[in-house]
Order: C-alpha cells, then structure tokens, then sequence
C-alpha cells in the first residue's frame, strides 16, 4: 500500500498513465482482474477452512483407509462391506467409466446412423429420424433416465417369470437382463496371441501396401486382408485349440438368477437414456459435418475417375471428420459428466459411492468432493487431449 | 486511493463478518425471523408428510409444531424443509434449518463427528424387513440372495450389511433416495424385500392398497432411538428444543393435556409438578430464554406425547403402531422425561 501511495504521489503521471493509457491499461484491467480472482478464491477457501475448524472439523483424508460398512450391488472388482472407502471410490470410478465408455460406443454408432439417415433423400426416413432427433434433444436427459429405468422396472417381469430368448441365452427380468458368462480355459491364451499376430501383421501389411500402391499403382484389398487376419485367424485358431470356452449359465435359485453376466436395470437405464439423448445430438453434428463438404468436391473426385466408394473414403469422410471431431469430443465429455445422474436411479457411480455414501456416512464432504472434483476434471482434461491429439492428425496439411 | 482503501476495507469486513465470526443465537433468529424451519422427511406417512390439504402432518411434525408455539406463541409458524437420508445433516449443519426432527437415530460418529446435538429420543425403533406374503418368507434368516431395497445415508445401509455378514448370507442392494422411490420400486417387484426402520415399514404398508399383502418379519436387527437434533454449539437452543420435548413427554406422565392445560394454568393447583411446568409456580421459562407459559403453548398446541403419538400413528391410525417400548416407564415402558424442576 505504502510503495503505491509513494510512487504514485511522487509520479502523479504514471498513474494517470495506467488507467487512460490505452496500452497501460488493458494491463492494469488485466493485473486487476487477476488480483480479484485470487482474492476470491483465497476468500472462498480461507472461510471453509475457518468454519469447518470453527465446528471442530479437520480436512483429512485418512477416512479413506477406514472400512466403509457398505455393500454395492455392481462391483466389477472384489469389494464388500468390509473394504475401504477408498475402495468403495475405486469401485464407483470403473462404474462411471464403464457406462461411460458404453455410452460413447452406442451414441456413436447410433449418432452416425442417424445423421446419415437424416440426409437421406426418402422423405419419410428423413422426417422421421427428424422428429425423433428434436423430441430426444428438447426433453432434459434426467426424464429419459427416470422413463427408461421405470419401464424396465414395472413393464419386465420378476425372475421367477423371467422372459426368455434365445433358448436360455437370454433372460429378461425387472432386476436386469442375464446371458451365459464365457469361462476362459488357458488354452485361450494362443487365441490371445493369434489375434495379438494378427494385428501386428495387419500394420505391417499396410505400410508394405502403400509402397507397393505408391510404387506400382497397384491397390490390394487392405481392409479383407485385415479382417482376415485380426479376426479369421483367432477365429480358426479357437476352433483348433478345441474351444477353450466354457458358459456359466444363468440360474434361477431362490429369490435371483445366480451365475452368468447381468445388466442390472439401473445400468441399462442409464446407458441407453445417455446413448440415445447424445446421438441426437451426435447425429446433427454428422449431419452439419457431411454438409459442410461441397457437392463440388465430390463432382471433382468423380471427373478424375474415382470410384463413388472411393470418393466417399478417401475425399469426403476425411474432410467431414474435420469438421465433426471438435463437437464429438464435447458430446463424449456431455456423456461422461451426465453420466453422474446415475445418483437418481441408484447406479453407483462415483458420485453415489464416494461423493454419496461415503460422503454421508463419514459426513467428509469436502474431501469427497474434493475427489470427486479432481475425477471428473481428469476425465474432461483426457478426454480433450485425445480429442486435441486426433484433431491434430486429421488437420488438413497446408502447404 | 480512497478507492482502493474502500476496496480493502470491504473485503477485510466481508472477510471477517463470513468467516465464522458467532452470529446471535438461533433462538434470537427464529423470533426475529417469526419461523421456525423445521427439518423433516420428504414424506412418511404418520410421521411427517403434506396431508390432502398440502399442510405438513405427522408425530415429527407435532414436535415441530410444539417448538414453534413455545418460541414463537403459534404451531403453524413453521417453514418445513423435506430432505432425504442424505441431505439432512447438510441442511442442518449450514444453517438453512434450525432443528431436525426426520426418523433420524442417534448414533455416536453422528453427535460426535458430524458434530449435531441430540436432544434425546421421541421414538425408540429398529430395524426391520417386509416382505410380499406370496413369498412365503417368514424369518428374515430366509433372506440370502434377496434384492432389498435401502435408503441411503442411512444407518438401515449399515445394518443390514453387517446382519447379512454376521449370518452369511449374500444380497442385492438396490439403493434409493426416498421412501417414496422405494415404495415403487418394492412394488414392482425390483427389490424382494423392503427394509428400514420398523416405523417406517407400518408407515409405508399402510399406504399401500393392500396391506395385507405384505408381511413385516419378526426380526428386528438393530437399535434405533430416533430423535431430534441441532448444531452442536448453541447450547441455548439446543435446552430450548431439548425441553420442549422432555415437557411433552412428562405432561402425558403427569396427565397434562391439550384439554385440560389451559384449566391448570388459570390457577395454580395442588399437583406442583404440574404448576411447575404450566408456570403457576417457579419460572423455569426464563430458565431457557422463554416465558413462563412456554409449555402451556406447546401442549394446548398439538397435545402431551401421547396424544401426539396416538393421532398420528397410534393403533387407531392406519400405521397401527401399539406404545410398546414408547410406553410411559411407569406403564411398562421406557419413556422416560427429566423432572421439570
Ligand atoms: N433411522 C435411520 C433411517 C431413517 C430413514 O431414512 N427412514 C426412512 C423410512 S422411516 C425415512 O424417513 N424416509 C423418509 C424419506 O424418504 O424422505 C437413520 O436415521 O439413518
């Protein structure tokens, strides 16, 4: 205070200087601006700490090392009442990514699907998928998570009804969806190695393809070639190590289906209410992608002789991706940070294990937000590298 | 300059009027506010719930009701604040309520680390199971590999994993956020069975259709004294609430009613128990910051403990629920209020 009081009365210009120079004072607004931030944060989180001492609250996260008391229903590690919070977090954490990345893969296929129809010249389809992308978009995707869970809950009947499909396969109940769980025998691992040959040759084979192509003109079938390789050969490597596969089928014993894999309907409820809200959005951002390449590019392909499909692969799709990829990569974070709705169907995500129980029954809320906070910026800051890295790789090479 | 100081005097007050700094008590801000925001359930028919009229009903909200006539000399002064299991201590503990009266049980990490105070019990409970009576389940040790339906942030959560363990048996937790959402998830058979507070389930048959469909297992798993609570560190208030609810407790005791209060006040009598709590002898609403006819309002209000109890969920209401362990200690019970004196 003192040193601006001096300098400012000793040199009464430059004072005037940083407020009504133009170039000065966009700094000072700048510095100013800054300063307030910081004394905004510091404020905000100098009070929490004062009042949570003020109840005699610490700030400690050695709770999580302590039993958290509580069972989970969907537990894709070992996990019990007996665990640790911390547990308890890492298990809600790979439930989040688990839909998560569930979500991503359905919304994107559907997305596409839908886009392309979308820009299809029959007039039905077209305004179907229209109509069905406006009423998705324009109803809050809570509504469809609570309308797809309470469908599956009261329209699907108790285990002991279960509908069944695909002789046995396949059971439909209000307590989720069971289908036969592939047991590995160790004899899996040459088809492990199979594929993992597999996908080595499939590199090499087309960097060798494009020499060739380059060299001589001559175009092989990449993509079958792949195909067989990646997929084929684990496949007649399977068969010869005698199908080291067994299936634990699903069981009605007592009150539940026991054995096999189950999609509880919480999970179901969510991943498909977060697929279909985000394809609509997916599906006008492919839409605006193919539209924004011109009709003129693709005459031009077809004047230098290239194949339609060709056209398509090599022209417009690169270019289109272009435009398409900075949107996605909003919409697959959308999904991943909708995905803690979860909290209102009782999936336990991350936000209802640790940001939830955890949170209730040790009443830590800073700390468990704090985690919670911290996962759900991670996911947002690795989801935009990607996203950044591949929209690097797909920019147009400007000479 | 000036400006600047301004600035940094501002944040300095802002600073330190935000942080912490002791506030008047809660008593001085509800009479001056002129309402009393009561914490309670999202809806649990009998004991706290909006009745066809849309006005909050219930044993929890009678005790509301009671506080806000003693503070502030009207029972319909009172702001209720429905939360789940896991927003009440939040509510409480940030100031937005004043007092908690939510089925809530008194544990130790409860008073201790989520720094609440409890006053002391108005309904003594554990935890129990329903189930649908087409199941044919008659023990609760029946239970391995059922689907049950639990609140969280309860102490029901806990209990029922640690009873599982002790017994061995595996389940399915299917965690909801209401007693409401639970309701229609256990009816549409997602979760075989329904546990929480004994109270609770009579609470939650009784509004079904067909009652007699579902069955309430003979096991009760654990303890559950349910009572009120506030902030820990406002011991004015916390006496204020704490003697609302031992006087409702003792009037019945003593045979001071919603009938009879009003008579006893007009003149001091020979029963100097009840002189002493209608404030015809001795002040002991001065004691806890109130006047001397503090008590004489709560009661003419909603009535002594067990009118509240019988009128919202006695065995002539649709709960059902017999005195049992809520009894009067002198009537087999173990009700037990602190001498007014
Ligand atoms: N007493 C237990 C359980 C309390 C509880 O949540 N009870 C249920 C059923 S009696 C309830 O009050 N639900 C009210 C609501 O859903 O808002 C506790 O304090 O943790």
């Amino acid at each position: 205070m003192a040193a601006t009081e001096t300098s400012s009365s000793s040199n009464p210009s430059l004072f005037y200087r940083l407020f009504f120079d133009k170039e000065l004072r966009s700094v000072t607004i700048q510095v100013i601006t800054m300063a307030l931030i910081f004394a905004f944060f510091f404020f905000i989180v100098n009070n929490a700490i004062t009042n949570l001492e003020a109840i005699g609250k610490g700030y400690s996260f050695s709770f999580l090392w302590d039993a958290s008391n509580y069972d989970i229903n969907q537990t894709l590690i070992e996990y019990n009442s007996r665990s640790p919070h911390w547990r308890a977090a890492v298990v809600g954490l790979i439930n989040t990514l688990l839909v998560a990345v569930a979500g991503i893969i359905l919304s994107t296929i559907v997305g596409f699907l839908l886009g392309v129809l979308r820009l299809s010249s029959n007039w039905l389809i077209n305004r179907v998928v229209y109509v069905y992308i406006e009423y998705v978009r324009n109803v809050p995707v809570l509504l469809h998570i609570l309308l797809v869970h309470g469908i599956v809950v009261n329209t699907l009947p108790i285990p002991k009804n279960a509908m069944m499909a695909f002789d046995g396969t396949l059971f439909l109940t209000n307590r989720g969806f069971y289908t036969p769980k592939p047991l590995f025998e160790p004899a899996m691992w040459a088809v492990l190695i199979a594929f993992v040959i597999g996908v080595g040759f499939t590199i090499w084979f087309k960097g060798y393809a494009k020499k060739v192509q380059d060299a001589t003109g001559k175009i092989y079938p990449v993509l079958w070639i792949s195909l067989g390789a990646i997929l084929l050969f684990p496949i007649i490597v399977f068969f010869l190590a005698g199908v080291p596969l067994t299936l634990e089928y699903p069981e009605l014993k007592g009150f539940n289906f026991k054995g096999g894999l189950v999609l509880r309907p919480e999970f179901v409820a969510l991943w498909l209410a977060l697929s279909l809200y985000t394809a609509a959005f997916i599906a006008e951002i492919v839409r605006a992608g193919i539209q924004a390449i011109s009709h003129g590019q693709t005459e031009a392909a077809f004047a230098l002789g290239i194949k339609p499909s060709r056209t398509m692969s090599l022209v417009i799709i690169p270019q289109a991706l272009r435009v398409i990829i900075p949107p996605l990569s909003s919409q697959y974070l959308n999904i991943t940070k909708n995905s803690s709705l979860a909290i209102a169907i009782g999936y336990m995500d991350i936000v209802a294990t640790i940001g939830g129980i955890s949170l209730n029954q040790t009443g830590r809320e800073m700390e468990c937000m704090t985690i919670v906070l911290a996962i759900y910026l991670a996911f947002s800051l690795m989801i935009s590298a990607f996203m950044n890295w591949y929209n690097k790789r797909m920019k147009l090479v400007e000479r | 300059m000036k400006l600047f100081k301004t600035l940094a005097v501002s944040a300095a007050v802002a600073l330190a009027s935000t942080s912490g700094a002791a506030t008047a008590g809660t008593l001085q801000d509800v009479q001056a506010r002129g309402e009393l925001n009561c914490v309670v359930t999202t809806g649990v028919a009998g004991f706290a719930a909006p009745d066809d009229a849309g006005r909050w009903a219930g044993f929890d909200v009678d005790f509301c009701r009671a506080t806000a006539a003693a503070v502030l000399g009207d029972g319909n002064k009172v702001k209720f604040i429905p939360t789940t299991g896991k927003t009440r201590f939040t509510v409480l503990n940030s100031g937005e309520g004043d007092l908690l009266y939510r089925n809530t049980t008194i544990t130790m990490s409860r008073d201790a680390d989520l720094k609440l105070t409890f006053l002391g019990v108005n309904y003594y409970d554990g935890q129990g199971f329903m189930v649908p009576k087409a199941l044919g389940v008659t023990s609760a040790k029946e239970l391995d590999g059922a689907s049950i339906c639990i609140q969280t942030g309860t102490t029901t959560e806990l209990n029922l994993a640690d009873y599982f363990r002790a017994n061995n048996m595996s389940y399915e937790p299917v965690a909801i956020e209401t007693n409401e959402e639970g309701q229609v998830n256990y009816l549409a058979g997602r979760c075989d069975v329904y546990t929480t507070d004994a109270s609770g389930l009579a609470s939650t048959r009784g509004t079904f259709d067909n009652p007699n469909a579902h069955i309430i297992l003979p096991e009760i798993i654990s303890k559950e004294p349910l009572g009120p609570a506030v902030r820990q560190g406002d011991d004015q208030w916390a006496d204020v609430t704490r003697w609302v609810l031992n006087v409702l407790i003792a009037a019945e005791e003593a045979g001071l009613t919603q009938g009879n209060v009003a008579g006893h006040a007009a003149k001091a009598g020979s029963n100097v128990d009840i002189n002493r709590m209608v404030g015809t002898e001795g002040d002991f609403g001065s004691m806890i910051g109130l006047d001397k006819q503090w008590a004489v309002r709560a009661i003419s209000a909603v009535g002594n403990y067990g009118e509240i109890f019988e009128r919202n969920i006695g065995v002539n209401t649709g709960l059902g629920l017999a005195r049992g362990l809520n009894a009067q200690w002198t009537n087999g019970g173990i009700l037990y209020s602190p001498p007014v004196r």
